[in-house]
């Protein structure tokens, strides 16, 4: 039976081994023609080793900038893509668990009809609403701002449905106990919802953060200047239209930096995650 | 300590479900009320209406010489052991239990001494620190019962909090509950389906049936004087036997050819009325001369007891003797039975026909 089963694992791990091969090598070949000067990737003479410029590419790019296209250090791109991504995130948390508990435990009226609204809203991604989202904005006088970067994302039903089917979970003799034991609305959320919705919060912070880094669309209408683009613009951006004009290895490092924060938070939230899942109990 | 009035307490739910029809009850300072009946008679619904986690419809709840009806579940001065326990998952066992207190702005070191003083009643003392799902059921319960105790309540409200534990643990709990209600003289009310929790536990049991009370009493003068056919069947086990019986005289019934005396007999009955006739199981005697004969069908061993299945004039009769006390012919028994234990019931209402 081992036996039989050890040569019965070798086939899957063999298919595994080569689909994270395929997902690898494009992120190892970024990063290795981020270690390489400019010369050596345009003649075409790059080997699939990493390069001796490592620390040079890296300070420039992160420093320094481009010396075309944007000039803009990759640093200060880094910067609006976390803030705007933690922006969209914890503002989503935070207006999408609010208005689930609202809509789960208080009776008030309309308040199905305040959930279809926030339901239909699902219809509605930002590209569907871009004209009228950009012209509220921009009379609000919020272009080039973070908050002009991060509201309109924030508004979302994902969240509260998320939280909606979790907070039905809970028992509502919980509630009842919680009554009984003192503790009005407010306490109860934070007594009691709060440290039960953590997993649920870890899980829709990871989606949120990676989903408002990786915008494109919205950051390239609502930013005008340089210092308030984000890293994924800031990609585009470097890669001109004559090919000999990119300066490929900065681009290849900003590509590999922008990379990496989203990276960052899925593996410390994995661990939330697995901590959460074990530790609470309804 | 307070004393529970309620008066003609009625609950409709929204959708137009009348589920209490006007109930009064009057439990005294320091009593065990026990509430009793099949599933879905509104015994949880009365409970909650105490508690404050439902709306009264119409008539009033007092705790004590307050009106309570309009009053919030943390200002009644009440503490509910509920049937899953309802424990914070999240909170240790200590957190659990001095929730209430801690909201309640209680110092911290008086919410330490009675979270320690229960637990050391309710011997879980040394899992105060662990989360709720490191108990078992049986602790888990406990913790329970001591986030009820902590608080000092007026009133202790149970709904089924035995169901979920097995047979044994449940025999425990329950002699655990009585003792400590005993010692602590809290007035309790305790819904339960089941009988024998109801009988050992209550000084005052209340049969319900569809929303209403079929009977109040003590456990035993409501086992001794069912008030109706529901409480005769419902209160005992095995249930009592109902057969159909034929009114001969002042004090005399046929029942299966053979006449009955019966002690309790409504006067100014018809001779021809026919009625039905409960006989208890474990009333039921062997007889050396005539009687009531029975055809025995099988025979259930129980250990300590037999029960004898038969059939007579239609209906099912069980009759329940001591293992090896019958020594006669068990396929064919002949019975009699005392004249103070048969019961007599309407046919049509089911209400007792007795003095
Ligand atoms: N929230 C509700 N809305 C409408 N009807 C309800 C509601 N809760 C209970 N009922 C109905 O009221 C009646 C009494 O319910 P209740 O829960 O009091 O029964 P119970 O005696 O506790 O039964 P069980 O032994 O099964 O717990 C039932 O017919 C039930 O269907
Ligand atoms: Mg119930």
């Amino acid at each position: 039976m081992v036996e039989k089963r050890r040569f019965g694992n070798l086939v899957p791990h063999l298919i595994l081994l080569v689909g994270v091969s395929i997902v690898a090598f494009p992120v190892y070949l970024a990063f290795v023609a981020s270690t390489h000067d400019a010369a050596t990737i345009a003649n075409g003479q790059m080997q699939p080793v990493p390069g001796p410029h490592f620390l040079e590419n890296y300070y420039r790019t992160i420093f320094v900038g481009t010396s075309s296209s944007t000039r803009e250090p990759v640093g200060t791109m880094m910067l609006n893509s976390f803030v705007m991504a933690m922006g969209i995130a914890l503002g989503k948390i935070l207006i999408s668990i609010i208005s689930a508990y609202a809509v789960v435990y208080f009776r008030f009226p309309f308040r199905m009809t305040a959930f279809w609204i926030i339901f239909v809203t699902l219809m509605l991604p930002v590209e569907v609403r871009i004209y009228p989202t950009y012209k509220i904005v921009a009379d609000l006088g919020l272009i080039d701002t973070y908050a002009g970067l991060t509201m309109p994302l924030v508004a979302s039903a994902t969240g509260t449905l998320l939280f909606r089917q979790f907070f039905m979970t809970i028992p509502d003799e919980l509630l009842e106990a919680s009554k009984i034991d003192g503790a009005g609305a407010f306490r109860f959320f934070k007594d009691t919802v709060l440290p039960l919705s953590i997993t649920t919060i870890a899980a829709l912070f990871v989606i949120q953060f990676i989903y408002g880094w990786n915008q494109y669309l919205w950051p390239l209408l609502i930013t005008t200047k340089d210092n308030m683009q984000t890293i994924v613009i800031g990609i585009k951006k470097m890669i001109v239209t004559q090919d000999a004009l990119t300066e490929w290895q900065l681009a290849m490092a900003t590509a590999v930096l922008a990379m990496l924060p989203p990276v960052v938070v899925v593996v410390l939230m994995q661990r939330l995650f697995v901590k959460g899942l074990v530790e609470t109990e309804k | 300590m307070a004393e529970v009035v309620l008066k003609d307490v009625r609950k409709t739910y929204a959708g137009g479900v009348e589920a209490v029809k006007g109930v009064s009850l009057d439990i005294p300072d320091g009593g065990f009320c026990v509430l009793v009946g099949p599933s879905g008679c509104g015994k949880s619904t009365l409970l909650r209406m105490i508690a404050g986690l439902e709306t009264i419809t119409a008539g009033s709840v007092a705790i004590g010489p307050r009106v309570v009806n309009d009053v919030e579940p943390a200002d009644r001065d009440i503490a509910m052991v509920f049937q899953n326990y309802a424990l914070y998952p999240h909170m240790s066992v200590y957190d659990n239990m001095a929730y209430g207190l801690k909201n309640r702005g209680t110092p911290k070191d008086e919410i330490d001494k009675r979270v320690k003083e229960a637990a050391r009643i309710l011997a879980i003392e040394s899992f105060l620190a662990r989360k709720p799902r490191a108990l078992s059921g049986g602790q888990r319960q406990r913790v329970a019962m001591g986030r009820a105790i902590v608080r000092k309540p007026q009133v202790f409200l149970f709904d089924e909090p035995l169901s979920n534990l097995d047979a044994k643990l449940r025999v425990q709990m329950r002699v655990e509950i009585k003792r400590l209600q005993r010692a602590l003289g809290v007035t309790s009310v305790y819904v339960t389906h089941d009988q024998v929790e109801a009988m050992t536990l209550s000084d005052k049991l209340v049969v319900m049936n569809a929303g209403n009370v079929e009977q109040v009493g003590l456990p035993n003068d409501v086992y001794k004087r069912p008030a109706s056919r529901f409480v005769a069947t419902f209160i005992g086990s095995p249930p009592m036997n109902i057969v159909p019986g034929i009114v001969e005289g002042d004090g005399r019934v046929a029942v299966g050819g053979h006449m009955l005396a019966v002690a309790d007999m409504a006067p100014g009955l018809a001779p021809g009325t026919v009625l039905d006739v409960g006989l208890r199981p474990e009333d039921l005697e062997v007889s050396g001369g005539p009687g009531i004969r029975l055809p025995v069908d099988f025979v259930e061993e129980l250990g300590a007891t037999q029960l004898f299945h038969g059939k007579l004039d239609g209906a099912e009769m069980v009759v329940q003797a001591p293992t090896g006390a019958i020594t006669s012919d068990t396929r064919q028994l002949t019975l009699t039975i005392d004249a103070a234990k048969v019961h007599l019931f309407d046919r049509d209402t089911g209400a007792r026909r007795g003095r």
